[in-house]
């Protein structure tokens, strides 16, 4: 998940060949032009990855031959199960049992060849109809992908919205101490303690399950809520809130101190430039000096860091959510993959895509917004 | 050569990267160690053995160093075999029958009864089986009869389930009432020398009997037990390698690529940088572990696949832009200029006089990076997409989940593999920002 946040940290409107248009007609029809451009090379890498993911969660083709044998075997128990058939003469059962696994296959789409059908399923994702899943079901019963997605998407918003808002501001704030008052105690237990996010959440979380719940029995191994959830509102709030302790913290250690490391140290960076001295001789405030001269400069990778950190809640992070058992869009992910329900694995990844090239679209603006050194359309920065 | 020695010596200055550097170094001796001592077919045997390999094992039995930090020591496992020769002596009667006795010594010094206790007879003969008689001698000088039987060729006596033993001891299992002190309720082991003595009587010329007692004990070896009696030092052993190899060849195959790919881009320019950048893009947008979820589910769970398709998918990512951005300078600097005046080739461009300029960058990044894909084999593992053949870290805390671990208290079961595996990572990490404080200008002295 830490990839995302960097990859798309210096996403500048480059895409345009320079070309600096003369200032008094070209504002309007730059921008235009940079905005039809960018939407279309966007939506060109949504539809290629979505295809790609497309072909990969069926293995491109394979998972039909899985379908095919799949439907044969329950046409056959039915045969033999069902006692009209059993006076039949052998050839007309087989007749049929190939007329109703031909019927199946045809329900399913499956008479149609792979490499059709994959487009067939690229539009309707790219649709945004995401259709029905074969084998899953959402807890209320319905088959819809949208539905199973959807009823699996507040557990996660709660814990990893939660924790990364949290985070995201801690951290941010922290670095901002840090860094007024660098080469301290505190920075440099901070430095010291870095290298310890190289593990993920999942593996602090075992270590938070066995002190915590193993050992001190105070707070419960995984789950969202007690077994049975608890009528009563404020119950059930306490109730969650006592098992979202647990994957808070993991998650909490698996990140702080190399984010605050790294903020701290960027942040250092751009206080170390001449402005910032000229700021200082000029005896202006400390917090002053942090809002006008620190903080704007480094507003845009903020907010990049901020909007890619929000996306990613999307997907949810499996591991930390087996570890947790938490009912999340992480699971629900890797428990489809389990059953090679391609329909609920495109749905998300195209979700996915969409909300990031939303965002990175978007970002291109914002960019503009808070940095008048950037200018829509123009290659690079000054 | 200079340049480097004085990377070095500065490197030297920064204690975390000594700790880093001693760590790693320790684990390469620790992964040549394993490599010479079980070999891949040896250690792939024994992990994929079932109880035929691991019968003298305990199931679920601690590591013996535990009983150093604890006032009541537990018991520990014991395999007393007479194949060595351990305790037997042959005497020949009159009519050249041979009289063996098997005598095994057993110190017994904790405060826990064995888990179980298991005779394994082997006996050679043509037509009749030897015939042995069983008997316990405890330090007060009791004799108790444990059981009169012929063997067969290969014969496994468990105690426990031997009724007339049972009721012999007064209706106490085996494993307590042999070490028990006399009339003392609740029931405690006494300590001091057994001896488990086994007479065999054999009826043909080349007639022999041997006997295996194994005392399964709540602890065993170095690293403990598993489920299925399996000695985990076998797996955190051949755990080591597989995570280093892992990890270097991801971290080496990810950055080098990386760099190569970005450096062309930038040298050659226009549509091939175009593409590079769109590439990158377009990988952002798949799901990097969901695809490497469903190439382990759906096609293969070898731990090579999952390492070619990780780099495939990581080469694409954040850094080639950072790379990118360096080799956009480079490209304007006098040299380059000077390089193309003379007529270097491209090739000779990008590989000798481009790519150079980016190592110091690289250096600390791929060894940040190792960890990383470490705990990537082992998020995999945990999730039971782990290799199916070779025993690593992930696959053993993956088997502790699985089996409760943490509720049943099985502690160790979960923390060896995860010191190994944190350990690992915090010297790399260590190292790496060292490195990082080294060869990164900006951040010297912050």
């Amino acid at each position: 998940m830490n990839g995302v946040s960097e990859e798309a940290l210096p996403s500048q409107p480059s895409v345009l060949p320079a070309k600096r248009a003369r200032a008094t007609t070209s504002t309007f029809s730059r921008v235009t032009r940079y905005t039809a451009v960018r939407l279309v090379t966007l939506f060109v890498t949504v539809v290629i990855g979505v295809y790609l993911t497309i072909l990969i969660a069926n293995m491109g083709g394979y998972v039909d031959q899985i379908r095919r044998g799949e439907i044969r075997e329950s046409v056959g128990m039915l045969v033999m199960t069902d006692p009209t058939f059993k006076t039949m003469p052998t050839e007309m059962r087989q007749q049929r049992i190939e007329e109703l696994v031909r019927l199946q296959e045809k329900r399913l789409g499956l008479d149609r060849p792979f490499l059709v059908r994959s487009f067939n399923y690229l539009s309707n994702a790219l649709s945004l109809n995401l259709g029905r899943a074969q084998n899953m079901t959402s807890d209320s019963g319905s088959k819809q992908v949208r539905l199973i997605l959807l009823e699996r998407l507040p557990p996660t918003l709660v814990l990893f919205a939660t924790s990364n808002l949290i985070l995201f501001f801690v951290e941010i704030f922290m670095a901002l101490y840090l860094s007024r008052r660098y080469g301290s105690f505190l920075d440099k237990i901070i430095v010291a303690l870095a290298p310890t996010s190289s593990a993920p959440a999942w593996f602090y979380g075992i270590f938070l399950i066995l002190i915590f719940a193993a050992l001190l029995k105070i707070l419960p191994f995984g789950g969202m809520v007690d077994a049975p959830p608890p009528t009563e509102p404020l119950a059930y709030a306490l109730s969650l809130l006592k098992h979202l302790i647990l994957p808070v913290l993991a998650l909490a250690i698996s990140t702080i101190f190399l984010s605050v490391y790294t903020w701290r140290t960027f942040f250092l960076i751009y206080s170390s430039e001449d402005y910032v001295e000229m700021a200082k001789a000029k005896g202006l405030t400390s917090r002053e000096i942090e809002r006008r001269y620190v903080l704007r400069p480094t507003l845009p990778t903020i907010i990049t860091t901020f909007a890619l950190n929000l996306i990613t809640l999307w997907t949810g992070a499996p591991i930390l959510e087996t570890v947790f058992n938490w009912p999340g869009l992480g699971r629900t992910l890797f428990r489809a993959v389990g059953l090679y329900e391609t329909s609920v694995i495109v749905g998300s990844t195209v979700i996915f895509a969409y909300l990031l090239a939303i965002t990175v679209f978007l970002l291109d603006f914002i960019y503009a917004l808070v940095d008048p050194r950037v200018k829509i359309g123009e290659s690079g920065r000054p | 050569m200079s340049a480097l020695q004085r990377s070095f010596r500065e490197l030297l200055r920064y204690p975390s990267a000594i700790v880093g550097l001693i760590i790693i170094a320790g684990l390469l001796i620790l992964s040549a160690y394993t490599l010479i001592t079980i070999p891949y077919r040896e250690a792939i045997r024994l992990w994929r053995g079932g109880e035929e390999v691991w019968y003298q094992n305990p199931k679920n039995a601690g590591p013996t160093w535990f009983n150093y930090f604890t006032r009541r020591k537990l018991s520990e496992s014991m395999i007393l075999s007479s194949k060595e020769g351990l305790g037997k002596t042959i005497s020949q009667d009159s009519q050249g029958n041979n009289r063996i006795v098997i005598s095994f010594p057993i110190d017994y010094s904790f405060d826990t009864f064995p888990l179980d206790l298991s005779i394994y007879f082997t006996s050679v003969y043509q037509d009749k089986p030897p015939h042995v008689s069983i008997t316990w001698l405890t330090p007060d000088g009791r004799e108790i009869r444990i059981g009169d039987f012929s063997v067969k060729r290969t014969q496994t006596f468990r105690l426990a389930q031997d009724s007339k033993l049972l009721r012999r001891l007064g209706g106490q299992s085996p494993e307590k009432g042999l070490f028990a002190k006399p009339n003392v309720s609740p029931p405690v082991p006494l300590k001091g020398e057994y001896e488990l003595r086994i007479e065999g009587f054999t009826f043909e010329p080349n007639s022999d009997v041997d006997a295996e007692f194994v005392v399964y004990g709540q602890l065993h070896g170095l690293a403990g037990t598993d489920h299925l009696r399996r000695d985990l030092t076998v797996a955190l052993l051949w755990g080591t390698p597989v995570a280093l190899a892992f990890g270097l060849l991801a971290a080496l195959g990810t950055t080098i690529t990386t760099m190569v790919i970005a450096a062309f881009g930038v040298w050659f320019g226009g549509w091939v940088d175009e593409i590079i950048q769109r590439i990158t893009e377009i990988n952002l947008v798949l799901p990097f572990l969901p695809i490497l979820i469903m190439v382990s589910t759906f096609y293969s769970r070898s731990i090579w696949v999952i390492l070619g398709v990780t780099i495939v998918l990581s080469i694409f990512g954040g850094a080639i832009k950072t790379y990118r951005a360096v080799f956009l300078q480079v490209k304007e600097s006098p040299y380059i200029e000077a390089a193309r005046a003379y007529g270097a080739s491209n090739l000779r461009i990008i590989f000798a006089y481009l790519t150079p300029r980016i190592i110091p960058m690289l250096i600390p990044q791929l060894v940040v990076l190792i960890p990383s894909f470490v705990f990537l084999e082992a998020s995999l593992a945990v999730l039971g997409l782990g290799d199916p053949v070779l025993p690593t870290w992930g696959k053993i805390i993956n088997d502790a989940q699985a089996n409760g671990a943490l509720y049943q208290g099985y502690y160790y079961w979960v923390l060896e593999p995860a010191a190994l595996l944190i350990i690992t990572g915090l010297a790399f990490a260590m190292l790496g920002f060292s490195l990082d404080r080294i060869f990164n200008p900006r951040l010297r002295g912050l």
